[in-house]
């Protein structure tokens, strides 16, 4: 099969970037979307041209890294995948294909599709985690946390950090990134002591790094691949607030 | 004999005192010490992550490198089954010595017994840990902890937080380094590649990494560096590896001095998605978990086969005493849980006898039909509703429908760089952890078993061992990074590069490694011959040349390029294919996944030859174009019966 590919080419984050349209043929029926980015590359190289820059790893929607705006969607025209997830069979022969970068002041260029997440280990960094040293812990059974609970925790703990929220958001908001992490740990016992200043530190950092508000239009979770939903915010709210009452 | 090169430290007494009693010797550094000492560690995966976030946590200087945007993004993060741990909260007898046991009998007699008794004792303090720093495990209605069991096993000792166990411990060890890089005492560097080790003195002093987005080389500097940077299963191009895992820091190192060990033994896993297409660039793991409840079959009659290859029944039409579930015939004891080996040349057995499954005859069902029955929709979707999602969007059928269809792939490598019990390389001050070292898993790694190595070597073993090194280093001023070991080190990684523009050929990276993994999966994947082998690396060889004809590495040095960083992992992956097939000739039995044709049973399972081949075979390097030297390591089991695997009765 053949396609279109309408693809945003940016040299280095201090170059201006533009699109360029290439036309890639043979592409098998069952290719993913980035093995059809390879195939495009191989002719790319071949032609003695430069290849597409792209982030990606593990190529089965675990590790976070692929990131493409594909036709106007975050990972493209397929629901709770990642781009690596994406295949050809949504797109029909022939068609034209415009891919993006995320496109955010909090991410700038790298190259090509290629962009800088650093802000979110930042984010991170600033409280995301339990403070506990190796050798610390008590036996795991000693902490019971029901069923149900485990299983919410985990539903916000399945986040990848690719960043389609911020992406698809129109105010730039990391609202659903830190909400994910801030629900998940505030869920479990051992989570709560330090629930209120992780909330706190993580939404400063994040006002600090250029992300925007939150406005509820919840396409982050439209478009989330792991299906993080807005519930993660609410709950993200209710830990701030009450961090903002004990002041 | 023992080879004087290969110092194994191991402790005398009794195997349950050793660790013991190894910790009691080793020296230990005070708090305001430590802050005088630097430790690189490279590798953001379970075992580098855990591991420099321990050192911080203990008042050690860290630097740590990643190749991914983040150190989250590591290739842990795509286990997904589970984690072991001797924890008996099944009460099904379950123990440290049967971990152990299940562990070297897994191994195929091939791995140390006192690195896996001390694996097993550590594991269940990983749980706790773990548990503290917030990873959502399975929980039971009444809140405890869950289980369910991995191949090779009897028992249930396989904590899992849904399919994506590697994901959440990894997530928690890279809170843990968060919370160290937020304190200030890790230093992280992202899209940072390892080009070479260097070496002063004799000794591991510090690394030479290109910073992928400009290109620069830079040098860094340390008392000690720990590898941690995964296996070499790339090799293979096609495989469950993230595509951008590599051998080439391990591979640097080897080069430098450290010994390669047992290269040879491969993991193939057995549930992965089959091959579709010429284009394909990954293989997409279906988690072993899926083998608790999921039944593995191909038809009886040929006839169903060619119909099922033209479409023109499905599966679920073929009546069930014409189905071949070929485990649980073949297996009894343990069924569709026996170990990955067994499992993956039971299907290929089933495949080249002409019964797979689709229209490139490699495929076999992994069925939920009758656990859905049995269990509910409910409760098969929490165990495994992400995985059948998964299989669904890249397959288009639905698991809970149609069988799915699986064929066995390249997983993980158990050799790597040799170590000893400390977990030191061959060169003083260079560690290795996790896949990239040899220790724990003999010939076969079993399920649920790495992110546990992992995890083990880099919360409680390596931050403890590294201390009697570092214990003498405190006195030593910083490593100085003008010295003219780092000068050196520096022009020949530029060489390296320079050489690979200077080619200006016509094919792509990408095409040229599939051709080595073609060679290397006909002559070096599951079933292994003298002749195949030596056809092999005759065949690398040819395929070295022409890459060193016809490459084309496009761009620049000095800019974000991923032709360059492939083209320099490929050229390792040449290397290392050509000794694993050289390892591969040289073990001339059959054990865990490396198969001999020549040495199996009447009923085609693995032979082994304890007498000739009860050892470690570590490889040292010569230089370019020489054959490398083979040093040996003698296994010994003095609390463990050697025995024949039997997965029967």
């Amino acid at each position: 099969m053949e396609y279109n590919v309408k693809v945003w080419r940016q040299k280095n984050a201090k170059s201006k970037g533009h699109f360029e349209t290439y036309h890639v043929t043979d592409v098998e029926e069952d290719a993913s979307f980035l093995e059809m980015l390879d195939i495009l590359n191989d002719q790319l190289i071949r032609e003695g041209k430069d290849p597409i820059a792209f982030d990606h790893d593990c190529r089965e929607g675990i590790c976070g890294a692929c990131s493409l705006y594909i036709d106007g969607r975050a990972h493209g025209p397929d629901d709770q995948v990642t781009t690596c997830q994406l295949f050809m069979r949504h797109f029909k022969p022939g068609a034209t294909i415009t891919v993006e970068p995320w496109r955010s002041g909090a991410f700038p260029v790298i190259k090509d599709l290629v962009v800088d997440r650093q802000a979110f280990d930042k984010i991170l960094q600033a409280g995301g985690f339990i403070t506990v040293r190796a050798g610390q812990a008590q036996d795991g059974n000693a902490i019971l946390i029901p069923h149900d609970t485990a299983e919410d925790s985990m539903d916000a703990a399945a986040c990848v950090g690719c960043g389609a929220c911020v992406a698809t958001c129109k105010n730039g908001s990391a609202m659903l990134f830190v909400a994910a992490r801030v629900s998940s740990l505030a869920l479990l016992p051992q989570g709560k002591p330090e629930a209120a200043r992780r909330a706190k530190a993580m939404v400063a950092k994040m006002d600090e790094l250029g992300f925007g508000n939150c406005t509820n239009t919840r396409a982050c979770e439209m478009e989330c691949p792991k299906h993080v939903t807005v519930d993660h915010i609410a709950r993200l709210n209710r830990e701030f607030l009450k961090a903002k009452f004990s002041e | 004999m023992a080879d004087n090169k290969l110092v194994s430290k191991i402790p005398d007494g009794p195997l349950a005192e050793k660790w013991t009693k190894r910790k009691s010797e080793i020296r230990i550094v005070s708090p305001n010490n430590k802050r005088k000492l630097e430790v690189i560690v490279v590798g953001t995966g379970l075992g580098g992550a855990s591991a420099a976030a321990s050192l911080g946590e203990m008042g050690y200087n860290v630097k740590i490198f990643c190749i991914s945007d983040s150190p989250r993004r590591a290739h842990s993060i795509a286990a997904q089954g589970g984690i072991n741990a001797a924890k008996n909260y099944q009460n099904d007898n379950d123990s440290v010595y049967r971990l152990f046991y299940d562990t070297i009998k897994g191994g195929d007699y091939r791995s140390r017994e006192a690195n896996v008794y001390r694996l097993a004792e550590v594991s269940a303090a990983i749980i706790d840990q773990c548990v503290a720093q917030g990873v959502p495990f399975a929980r039971e209605y009444g809140g405890y902890l869950a289980n369910r069991s991995f191949g090779g096993v009897q028992v249930s000792r396989t904590f899992y937080a849904r399919g994506q166990t590697g994901q959440q411990l990894l997530l928690g060890a890279y809170a843990s380094l968060n919370k160290e890089i937020a304190a200030g005492t890790v230093k992280s560097y992202p899209r940072h590649e390892m080009l070479d080790l260097v070496i002063i003195n004799g000794q591991a002093k510090g690394i030479i990494a290109r910073n992928l987005v400009t290109g620069e080389i830079e040098r860094f500097g340390a008392h000690a560096v720990v590898l941690a940077t995964g296996g070499y299963g790339n090799a293979y191009f096609l495989s469950t590896n993230a595509m951008n895992s590599n051998g080439s820091a391990a591979w640097q190192c080897y080069k430098k001095g450290a010994f390669f060990a047992n290269p040879c033994f491969a993991q193939i896993h057995p549930t992965c998605i089959p091959v579709h297409g010429e284009q394909q660039c990954k293989l997409t793991l279906m988690s072993e978990s899926l083998r608790n409840d999921g039944r593995i079959w191909v038809p009886k009659k040929m006839e169903d086969v060619l119909k099922l290859r033209k479409h023109e029944i499905k599966p679920s039409q073929i009546p069930e005493e014409d189905r071949d579930y070929y485990l649980e015939r073949r297996y009894p004891a343990f069924g569709n849980l026996v170990p990955r080996d067994v499992a993956s040349r039971a299907a290929k057995e089933r495949c080249d006898a002409g019964f797979g499954v689709n229209e490139t005859g490699l495929a076999v069902f992994l069925d939920f039909a009758d656990a859905i029955k049995r269990l509910g929709h409910q409760r098969v979707e929490e165990r495994y509703g992400n995985l059948f999602q998964m299989y669904e969007k890249i397959t288009s059928s639905s698991p809970w429908e149609e069988p799915m269809m699986i064929y066995p792939a390249i997983h993980y490598t158990m050799g790597g760089l040799w170590v000893d019990y400390d977990l030191q390389t061959t060169i003083p001050g260079l560690y290795a952890i996790g896949e990239c070292n040899f220790s724990d898993h003999g010939g076969n790694r079993l399920g649920a078993s790495a992110l546990m190595q992992g995890l083990a070597d880099g919360y409680f073993i390596l931050p403890y061992t590294i201390g009697d090194y570092l214990s003498h280093k405190f006195a030593e001023p910083k490593t100085d990074v003008s010295a003219p070991e780092f000068d050196e080190a520096e022009k020949a990684v530029r060489e390296r590069i320079e050489k690979l523009f200077a080619v200006k050929g016509t094919e792509t990276v990408d095409s040229i490694h599939k051709k080595l993994g073609r060679i290397m999966w006909d002559y070096v994947g599951m079933a292994r011959t003298e002749e195949g082998l030596k056809k092999g690396i005759e065949e690398i060889g040819k395929l070295r040349e022409e890459f060193w004809k016809t490459v084309r590495v496009p761009g620049t040095n000095e800019e974000f390029n991923q032709e360059l960083e492939k083209a320099l992992r490929l050229v390792d992956f040449f290397d290392i294919g050509e000794l694993m097939a050289r390892d591969a000739l040289n073990r001339k039995e059959s054990c865990g996944g490396h198969f001999r044709e020549e040495m199996q049973t009447e009923e085609g399972e693995t032979l082994r030859d304890d007498k000739n081949f009860m050892y470690v075979a570590a490889w040292e390097y010569k230089g370019d174009g020489k054959e490398p030297e083979l040093h040996k390591e003698p296994l010994q089991y003095e609390n463990i019966k050697i025995a024949t695997r039997n997965y029967k009765d």
